[in-house]
């Protein structure tokens, strides 16, 4: 064995005084540093703020009355308290960010929309204790001063850091909002040239008319004053006209042009439609009032000539418009000169924008200051978890809560925010950033592409690549010079740290080189050259990180960038550890990565003297690199088995625990909503489908949180606990009888949580059943309740019970008696142990959690570990791979003949999962069970 | 639920017997799936090929399944009423043998379907009367169908001749014999029946003699071997006849009189209602005879003519189909909803007289049938042995009608609770499936 890995890598270390390189190297994204505000107290901070809670704050630079808020979400004054949104609207208001050019351009006759991409900057007042992510975008109003109308959403917090850190996020999130309220106010400001084009030509042809009639009643060539006049007003309408449709035109060649900001994520059939729909409108007003047409008819009027007939078919032209129009629109005269400024009232945002598209912003709204409730701890330990539970795909449906789809949405797709749901078809697949808690060198960012990709994951990375871009230039719009010199000249408080300003400085300086070397066309940026983007670069990620740099000391500690990254990073972590590792004879057959190595294989008994090591890295791991590591514990199922308990494991549980308490009253009103299952117990719903418990909607993790205190009321009850819970993992139906129902729902509520993948809404367990149930019915539910009544039809129950008692365990909640097969098992006494010091339901739930989390582990272990199931050689039958299963389970994994059954049942379900991912097959599902004697439980 | 409580006051009445409890390490059947689809009482199964079988019944739908997956194949529409008798018929296609299905209903039908396309081939309908058993010749490419009147009919569903018979309750079996003779059981006669094949290949069919041996209804009617047939009445009589000379080779009439000292309570009953002594179902593999009788269950040698073991009460209620799966393992289902499994055992201590029955035997003395009342006390037959419980299968909440069994592919049930459940090797299946895993593991190169 002297070639062996292990031993050259023990020789390694001594010759070189290397550490050894960590076997099970934990991918960057789930490590925590272990005091990322080390030098503040976290519970310190958020005092100053006068509101309790963050929100999103709406408001507007009215060209009437200046900056005003137009409205908070949540739509609550007590969220806001005593901060004042007026002065807080004034400065985040005060400086036009974007700094849109309006006017006419040289070169061009018209009055121009000016394009502008929204701007993103983090404002702050520490005096107010009032942080702020400013998004300012621009809608298109006709009757406004340069047409424009600017306003800006702002999510405000009292944590800054939670603004810096999330901003990325938060910037997605409002791009989405802001691409929404464009949308519609694209489509409004259409319709609203549409009407004004239309009273335009009306005004236009009756101003001819007149001048006709004039013309005809004065003398030939002969002017008079009010002629002269209506023919300038004549001259005025026509050149409005004009200028209508100019903006027509540019508002529908709005999709044409490049967007720099990559954010902007549009809805490819909104735009298509929107685009259609212009360019509908334009053909019509191209033909109608066209202008060529309308100097011939006017030379010929002016010769005298058939004149009568060009009226009179301008008149059926109207005529017809007319009856076309009727219905929907009178056109109105245009007076020649428009209202004053300051009289007329200008359009709300509503207005603005289509109604559904407002609506749809204001949701999508509300969901962006639902998703980001709760301190940043909260948030990223939610992350961290969810980002766990979608690479343990194969086993996390097994006791995990489901991933809806909202959250998909807010993890690894981004689709584009679409009104009018056409979201559906079209995704386009996009990495948002994740938290970065901890500075990274930017370098980091183009490293590590992975060079192995399928084709799939290409388009990712280029999109990745994309958002990479994004960042720099997401102060890159053509104001940003502007916008940087205002920033470093004013005394803003506490918006971004000094240094910043410095880079400002340096950027602008950047920017006049690259000004005087370009021309000074706004669409210069476009094509920027390198130098010019990694400085901008590397100052979006100052911005980025300046947050965490001052205590950022975590030493060569890097986040990828992306998902895509971690999960390279992962796969080649794993094809390490299967390199290096497989030489010991212990992880050789267990290894994930080797499974599928069919020939070549060799299986030995396991070296026990490998095991120390192992367990000694995983827990010298933390102390070195200052990291609190959560396992994926799904790829590590060996190491969870020796670090049960230990401190590694337990830290990230107990850190979980902390927000549930701090953020009691950002989540209190769905804890209120959720606690209602208490006072349903008063229901008498015999009708099965009557099921308050809540599990025909999807299971939350508040409510298996509540759940938790009932499961561990349980197990402290009941000495036979662990008999019931067995049964439940096994896969053993459970039916819970009584005849109250408040009781056998509590109980099945708890007992729920130990059923292996309940499903989404939880189909298999069913909370209360009040007929007899049929074979069919324990096929399909793994946890009943049901009721005891007295009567012929309850013997009748009792007599399915009987019938079926092979194939079911059954808890008597009158009698507190248990009937079901023995369990002798070691594995459960962990979670079933009714002299448990646990006293909280939600801790009891995150210690049940994790030893489930063990569970599943194992039997994705077991599951994927070929040779257990298969034979290696042709000529091994089926008794060789029986007694090696057998061994596997007894020797490797310490299981009895009890808890192997567990691993059976769940390795069973995970077979199943992976062979029919969404559980929809033309065949019936399968029911397996065994014959063994069952014994009746009393306390 | 209804069906429930009836169910459960029938059961109620007679304590249940016999129970093996819940450990049965002999039963390998741990794995269940059950196939819904049917609006009434399934009657009726049959094997279309080693990983099909059709299910047919009183809602006149006759399924298609595979027994692999349990995925319902077809559905074959078209009867209006229950279907009575079904049978399949295999053509030799130019190189693909091809098994079609021929199904009889209520609603005075015939049918031919294809249970790959799901097709119905041929059909006849307004035939005088339903048709009550079918026969396959394959030997003639004709097949029969007999109710109160015998028609042969050619593959294409051509009549080829008919023959009206005379007997209220019209046939009830049909059986083929050497030489091109029909066996027919028409209440308590039997009728053989030879078809000729003329010159001209046209058929005819002509009584040649019948057979009025048994006392009561005949309820059913096998092949045992090539020389072999036999008959069994509802009042318990087992008839073996030569299949070639007609004529009767053994009597047995099965009385299940117990002894005095086995069960003291029972022999107080009375005398035995025929009920109890009807013989349901006959199965042979040409050695053993296995006999449905009442609620019991009686295996008889051929070889020996004689009793190898028996077990009066097998079943809480009617045993309905019967099958032998080797020499020493039978299976049984009943009206009381469930399978069981049985061993055919040597006696633990063969000086121990463990069973002890009463026996009506007579070999060729039907004569002197009546005379006597049951006095030949059969303890010392050396050869008998126990038939013992190896385990049962509870799923259905109705009466099992029938099972087909596919080895170890698994067996497939028929219930009047209008379920069909495949009961399966759990073990493996569980192979199966991880074979199965790991193919897609290798199809798509990892997780």
């Amino acid at each position: 064995m002297i070639g062996s890995p292990d031993v050259v890598a023990f020789a390694k270390e001594d010759e070189y005084g290397q550490t050894s390189p960590d076997p099970w190297p934990l991918p960057e994204e789930f490590s925590v540093p272990l005091y990322p505000l080390a030098d503040s107290n976290p519970w310190a901070k958020t005092s100053y703020a006068k509101f309790t809670k963050d929100f999103i704050l709406i408001s507007e630079f009215s060209e009437q009355v200046g900056p005003q808020p137009l409205l908070t979400i949540p739509d609550d004054p007590k969220v806001c308290g005593t901060f004042d949104l007026n002065y807080f609207s004034l400065r985040i208001m005060s400086v036009d960010y974007q700094a849109s050019f309006v006017g006419h351009p040289p070169g061009t006759g018209y009055p121009r929309l000016s394009f502008v991409e929204d701007s993103r900057v983090v404002l702050g007042d520490s005096k107010e204790g009032a942080f702020a992510y400013v998004h300012h975008l621009t809608l298109y109003d006709l009757e406004a001063r340069g047409f424009v109308r600017p306003f800006c959403m702002a999510y405000v917090a009292a944590d800054e850091k939670k603004i810096m850190l999330q901003f990325q996020e938060l910037s997605l999130r409002f791009s989405q909002a802001s691409e929404c309220l464009k949308a519609g106010n694209r489509r409004a400001f259409a319709k609203e040239l549409q009407r004004k084009l239309r009273d335009l030509e009306y005004t236009h042809s009756v101003l001819q008319r007149e001048e006709g009639l004039q013309r005809e009643a004065g003398p030939q060539s002969m002017y008079s004053a009010h002629a002269v006049e209506k023919a300038n007003e004549l001259a005025n309408v026509e050149k409005s006209i004009f200028e209508h449709r100019d903006l027509l035109k540019q508002i529908s060649s709005y999709h044409r042009r490049p967007r720099r900001d990559p954010h902007a994520v549009t809805c490819q059939k909104c735009v298509d439609e929107c685009l259609s729909e212009c360019e509908e409108l334009l053909n019509k007003y191209a033909k109608i009032a066209y202008p060529c047409g309308y100097s011939e008819k006017a030379g010929k009027g002016e010769d005298g000539q058939g004149h009568p007939r060009g009226q009179g078919e301008d008149d059926d032209d109207d005529e017809e418009e007319g009856v076309k129009r009727k219905l929907s629109y009178t056109p109105q005269l245009i007076k020649a000169k428009s209202a004053k400024c300051f009289d007329k009232r200008l359009k709300t945002l509503q207005e603005l924008c289509d109604k559904t598209f407002y609506e749809a912003t204001v949701a999508l709204l509300k969901e962006t200051e639902r998703s980001f409730r709760g301190d940043l701890c909260y948030l990223y330990t939610r992350r961290l978890d969810k980002a766990l539970q979608r690479k343990q795909r194969v086993t996390a449906f097994l006791f995990e809560e489901d991933l809806s789809d909202d959250d998909e949405d807010e993890l690894g797709t981004l689709r584009p925010f679409c009104a009018v749901n056409h979201a559906v078809d079209n995704y386009v697949l996009l990495n948002p950033p994740p938290i970065v808690l901890t500075p990274e060198p930017h370098e980091l960012d183009a490293l590590e592409r992975p060079e192995h990709l399928d084709p799939a994951s290409e388009t990712s990375v280029t999109q990745e690549s994309e958002l990479g871009l994004g960042e720099s230039h997401l102060e890159s719009s053509p104001s940003d010079q502007t916008l940087e010199t205002q920033e470093s000249s004013e005394e803003t408080k506490g918006s971004f740290s000094s240094d910043k300003s410095g880079v400002g400085l340096a950027e602008m300086q950047q920017g006049l080189v690259s000004m005087k070397s370009e021309a000074p066309d706004p669409d210069s940026d476009l094509t920027p050259d390198p130098n010019h983007n990694l400085e901008r670069e590397s100052s979006s990620e100052e911005m980025e990180t300046t947050a965490g740099e001052d205590e950022g000391e975590t030493g060569g500690h890097q986040t990828p960038v992306s998902l895509l990254e971690v999960v390279s990073e992962l796969e080649a972590n794993r094809e390490e550890e299967c390199e290096g590792v497989s030489g010991s004879e212990l992880l050789a057959p267990i290894d994930t990565a080797c499974c599928m190595a069919q020939e070549g294989f060799l299986y030995e008994a396991s070296a026990p003297e490998a095991v120390p090591r192992l367990c000694q890295n995983s827990h010298l791991q933390p102390s070195q690199t200052l990291v609190v590591n959560q396992e994926p514990q799904a790829l590590l199922p060996l190491q969870d088995d020796y670090t049960v308990g230990s401190p590694c494991s337990e830290s990230p549980v107990t850190g979980l625990e902390l927000p549930s308490g701090l953020l009691g009253d950002a989540v209190s009103r769905t804890s209120a909503e959720d606690g209602s299952d208490c006072t349903m117990s008063a229901s008498t719903g015999s009708d099965q489908t009557a099921s308050p418990l809540g599990y025909g909607a999807v299971v939350t993790l508040r409510q298996r949180k509540k759940a938790g205190q009932g499961a561990l009321r349980f197990v402290r009850q009941y000495p036979f606990a662990i008999q019931a819970l067995w049964c439940l993992l096994s896969g053993r139906t459970l039916v819970v009888l009584g005849a109250d129902e408040g009781r056998v729902r509590r109980l099945v509520a708890a007992l729920a949580l130990f059923v292996p993948a309940p499903g989404k809404c939880g189909e298999r367990v069913q909370a209360w059943l009040s007929c007899p149930f049929t074979l069919t019915d324990l096929q399909r539910w793994k946890l009943i309740g049901l009721q005891r009544v007295a009567s012929p039809l309850g013997s009748s129950m009792l007599y399915s019970l009987s019938r079926y008692s092979r194939y079911i365990s059954i808890l008597d909640a009158d009698q507190t008696t248990l009937r079901c097969p023995p369990y002798r098992g070691q594995l459960l006494t962990n979670i079933a142990d009714h002299r448990t010091y646990i006293r909280r339901g939600s801790t009891y739930f995150l210690h049940l959690q994790s030893t489930l989390c063990h569970l599943a582990a194992k039997a994705f272990l077991f599951t994927f570990t070929h040779h257990l199931h298969l034979p290696v050689s042709a000529t091994e039958g089926p008794e060789v791979v029986e007694s090696r299963r057998r061994c596997f389970l007894q020797e490797q994994l310490g299981l009895g003949e009890e808890d192997s059954q567990i691993l059976l049942y769940l390795s069973q379900l995970i077979t199943q999962q992976y062979l029919q991912p969404n559980g929809s097959s033309a065949a019936a599902p399968s029911f397996s069970f065994n014959y063994t004697t069952s014994i009746l439980y009393k306390i | 639920m209804q069906r429930w409580l009836f169910f459960f006051c029938k059961m109620g009445k007679k304590s249940p017997v016999l129970c093996i409890g819940e450990e049965q390490p002999k039963n390998c059947f741990t794995e269940l799936q059950v196939l819904k689809g049917h609006f009434d009482i399934v009657r009726f199964l049959v094997q279309i090929d080693d990983f099909r079988c059709a299910s047919a019944g009183d809602d006149g739908l006759v399924l298609v399944w595979n027994v692999e997956t349990g995925e319902r194949l077809q559905e074959l529409r078209g009867h209006s009423q229950q279907i009575t008798a079904i049978t399949t018929i295999t053509c030799k296609n130019e190189v693909t043998l091809n098994t079609s299905l021929i199904t009889a209903s209520s609603d005075r039908s015939l049918s031919l379907w294809d249970p790959d396309t799901g097709n119905r081939v041929q059909t006849i309908s307004d035939l005088h009367s339903s048709v009550k058993c079918l026969l396959v010749l394959e030997r003639l490419c004709v097949w029969l169908s007999g109710g109160e009147e015998l028609c042969v009919w050619n593959r294409d569903f051509q009549l080829q001749c008919q023959r009206p018979n005379h007997s209220d309750t019209g046939i009830t079996a049909l059986i083929e014999l050497p030489k091109n003779y029909i066996a027919a059981a028409m209440d308590k006669k039997i009728m053989i029946y030879s078809l000729t094949v003329s010159a001209d290949s046209s058929l005819s069919v002509a009584e040649i003699r019948c057979l009025s041996d048994h006392q009561d209804q005949i309820r059913a009617l096998i092949n045992v071997n090539d020389g072999l047939f036999a008959s069994g009445s509802h009042m318990g009589e087992l008839i073996l006849w030569n299949a070639t000379e007609w004529n009767l080779l053994a009597y047995e009439h099965i009385l299940w009189e117990e002894s005095q000292d086995y069960n003291q309570t029972e022999i107080r009953m009375g005398a035995p209602k025929p009920s109890e002594m009807s013989i349901q179902h006959l199965t042979t593999n040409g050695n053993l005879i296995l006999a449905a009788v009442g609620s019991g269950l009686y295996v008889y040698s051929v070889q020996t003519r004689s009793v190898v073991a028996y077990r009066k009460v097998a079943h809480d209620s009617n045993v309905l189909h019967t099958m032998l799966l080797s020499d020493c393992e039978l299976m049984s289902c009943s009206e009381d909803g469930s399978v069981r499994m049985w061993e055919i055992q040597d006696l633990p201590l063969p000086a121990e007289p463990a069973s002890s029955g009463f026996f009506g035997m007579w070999s060729f003395g039907r004569s002197n049938k009546q005379s006597g009342p049951p006095s030949k006390k059969v303890i010392d037959i050396p050869n008998i042995r126990m038939l013992e419980l190896t385990g049962d299968l509870i799923g259905h909440s109705g009466a099992v009608q029938m099972f087909v069994s596919f080895t170890e592919k698994g067996l497939v049930t028929c219930s009047a609770d209008h379920l069909l459940i495949l009961w399966k090797n759990g073990e493996r299946q569980s192979r199966l499936r991880s074979l199965a895993l790991f193919q897609k593991l290798e199809e798509r190169g990892g997780l």
